[in-house]
């Protein structure tokens, strides 16, 4: 108890320090005489005396936050919705993608994890493919699939489809013997031992790999968005770096960041759940 | 139009009917092209006598006759890029233009010209704002897989400029240039043919002198804040918001490299405007007329303020009101008045065209020999614009080619391959 306490305060510490040399590193430098009025009335504040425009303070950044927080879910047309908006098309990509990979990675991974022969068929395939970076498959998955967003599902779909694949098929393919050995000796039919069997025993992998992938997935679904626009919290971040609003850019940075570890910590609670002590 | 109807033209049940079609075409002509107390002391067939003088009467009261059909489809999805050149396309949509029209269009914010290309392609938009010279490459297959295209109106003529980071404000002599590098909106822009010109016509070559790359028009002044480039030659209201942050300056306006050249585009595929002929024309006439408004300059400061929020192009609003009032800020300390600074005006020109064509041969974009005018003819719409245009209140020319000199090179569109090999620097 005593050193979760210490452990806070020193969080805060740490916030309050960098917070206040950011203030400190933001104050306005004294002003430079500045342009004629008429010139000064046409650019902004800092380019009126000179300089270039400069990077928030805390105070704007938190008058930025307290705006988006008081009021995320407007939507003023197509090319103007709320953060809260933003975020949500952004985890239902996540979702999407991340669902319809988990369907085909887990029973591959599945396969490959019980059959020798099918790992090493595909093994050539999920090596070659396993590091090419998602994004790389945008303008492919633009021009075949023809809808952006398709596209940005799809290309979900294929980063978070290896992590899955290549745990499930590690936690299958290393269930312990004897407990198979049982399951043999009490004639327990195919279906019946993968289920009760190797899923409770692969299970733990099989989350961590899931894990693994839907971090991936929100990773590579803000540069997906940034890539093809329209929605979605990445398209917000390209948006405001479009009006160079750097308290917006670092909104949506700290929202991606908090989304991140919400999804994050769900799976590691579902991690929990299904762990067992041998 | 029946086989007994009994007017000179054939499509009116009496001649009254067809006089009076005939006077409220004339009316709206006159109405457009004259002031109204010039109208009132010179009487109105003096005037209208004028008029027919310069401007095809009976090519406006013909297309008025045929009149629009029912529209196919009213719900449409158009594509921008926030620059200032889509102006007529956003600003549709928030004054109402579309919806005078008959249409319930969507203008959706795209990230880049390659997407925007892509999403066309693939019918996700009905029609969308590009370069000029994208519906020509898209037509010939240049960096893009070949579909016919075509551009039905010209958005916008001048409206760019040469931006600089100020570190170089000493340097403007395009001859101290060497090793600059330079960033364009895109590889088929009027941009990248446009600072190719500026620099080749100074001597340097923009492939191996200088470097240019293609960024879109958004990110253009986070890379000149982060010394990526040294400047580009780029859309507004990108010059202007790299004045306004105080990262640039800008060098020169691209109307000073050639007056009244074309920029950006409203293009659409040949087969949405085959099998969806009433509502293409209703989209295009809502544009042209958007465009007849934006032309006035009076009009500018509401439009301004109409298209720089957040749903538009996200700017704030002093910096669209300087590119589109053209009294703006240089980025030197000094303001500069220059009304003409950017100007709307659709028409489709044929020479231009050509002369994009004759650019993209210079330069090794397209191989092979061309046929300038059978490309232009099909890709950029003249017919279409001519007769929308006169039902907007505009004035379209009665030819559709003019010649023009660029930095004062004349270019005669009917000598395209002469023009081609009169330049010292080309890869042809």
């Amino acid at each position: 108890m005593r050193s979760r306490l210490l452990a806070g305060t020193l969080s805060l510490l740490l916030l309050g320090i960098l917070v206040g040399a950011w203030h400190l590193a933001t104050l306005p430098k004294g002003a430079v005489a500045a342009a004629d009025s008429e010139y000064a009335k046409l650019v902004g504040a800092q380019a009126a005396v000179g300089s270039k425009s400069a990077f928030p303070s805390p105070a704007d950044l938190g008058q930025k936050l307290l705006e988006h927080v008081r009021d995320p879910f407007y939507d003023r047309g197509p090319n103007d919705k709320g953060i809260g908006v933003q975020l949500a098309y952004s985890i239902l990509r996540v979702l999407l993608g991340f669902s319809l990979a988990a369907l085909v990675a887990i029973p591959v991974g599945f396969l490959i994890g019980m059959s020798p022969l099918v790992y090493r068929a595909l093994d050539p395939f999920i090596q070659v493919l396993k590091p090419i970076s998602p994004l790389a498959w945008m303008p492919l998955a633009l021009f075949t699939l023809k809808d952006s967003n398709v596209s940005a599902v799809f290309v979900i779909f294929v980063c978070s489809i290896w992590p899955m694949l290549i745990n499930t098929a590690f936690g299958v393919a290393s269930v312990r013997r004897e407990w198979l050995n049982v399951a043999r000796t009490l004639e327990v039919s195919p279906v019946r031992k993968a289920f009760m069997v190797i899923l409770p025993a692969a299970a733990p992998t099989i989350m961590t790999g899931m894990r693994i992938s839907v971090g991936i997935a929100w990773l590579v679904i803000v540069a997906a968005e940034m890539l093809v626009g329209g929605t979605g919290i990445g398209y917000f971040v390209w948006n405001e770096w479009n009006n160079l609003s750097i308290a917006n850019i670092l909104s949506g940075i700290l929202a991606i960041g908090l989304v991140g570890m919400a999804l994050d910590f769900f799976f590691s609670r579902l991690q929990k759940a299904v762990t067992y002590a041998e | 139009m029946g086989l007994f109807s009994s007017c000179s033209c054939g499509r009116h049940d009496s001649q009254a009917d067809h006089d009076n079609e005939e006077r409220v075409v004339e009316e709206a002509v006159l109405r457009a092209v004259v002031r109204r107390d010039l109208l009132s002391r010179i009487g109105r067939s003096a005037a209208l006598a004028a008029v027919s003088a310069f401007f095809p009467l009976g090519a406006a009261k013909e297309a008025f006759a045929q009149g629009g059909g029912k529209l196919e489809k009213h719900k449409l999805k158009v594509g921008f890029i926030p620059i200032t050149c889509a102006t007529p396309i956003i600003m549709a949509h928030p004054m109402g233009f579309y919806a005078k029209h008959g249409l319930d269009v969507e203008v959706v914010k795209t990230a880049g010209w390659a997407v925007i290309r892509d999403k066309t392609l693939n019918k996700e938009y009905d029609a969308a704002h590009m370069l000029s010279p994208m519906p020509l490459a898209i037509t010939l297959g240049a960096g893009a897989t070949a579909a016919p295209y075509t551009m039905p109106a010209v958005e916008n003529i001048n409206g760019q400029a040469i931006t600089l980071a100020i570190k170089h404000k000493d340097k403007r002599d395009p001859k101290t240039w060497k090793g600059f590098k330079f960033a364009v909106p895109f590889d088929y822009s009027m941009h990248n043919y446009l600072l190719r010109y500026y620099v080749a016509e100074h001597g340097l070559d923009p492939d191996r002198d200088i470097q240019i790359r293609a960024v879109p028009p958004p990110e253009m002044v986070a890379n000149l804040r982060a010394d990526n480039i040294d400047g580009f030659l780029a859309p507004d209201p990108v010059n202007q918001r790299a004045v306004y942050d105080g990262v640039g300056f800008i060098h020169t306006l691209s109307k000073e490299i050639w007056d009244g050249h074309p920029c950006c585009a409203f293009a659409a595929s040949k087969e949405f405007v085959t099998t969806m002929p009433n509502t293409y024309r209703a989209l295009l006439k809502s544009i042209l007329d958007a465009t007849a408004y934006a032309r006035k300059s009076e009009n500018r400061k509401e439009i301004a303020a109409a298209i720089a929020p957040a749903n538009y192009l996200n700017q704030p609003v002093t910096v669209v009101e300087q590119v589109l009032t053209g009294t703006f800020a240089d980025g030197l300390g000094n303001v500069r008045k220059v009304p003409d600074r950017i100007d709307f005006d659709p028409f489709p020109w044929h020479s231009f065209a050509v002369w994009i064509l004759t650019q993209m041969k210079r330069w090794g974009q397209i191989k092979g020999d061309v046929d300038y005018q059978k490309v232009a003819r099909e890709v950029f719409l003249a017919t279409d614009a001519t007769r929308l245009m006169a039902e907007v209140g505009l004035t379209p020319p009665k030819s559709t080619y003019k010649s023009f000199s660029v930095m004062g090179r004349a270019f005669d569109p009917m000598k395209p391959k002469e023009y081609v090999d009169s330049f010292a620097i080309k890869r042809a």
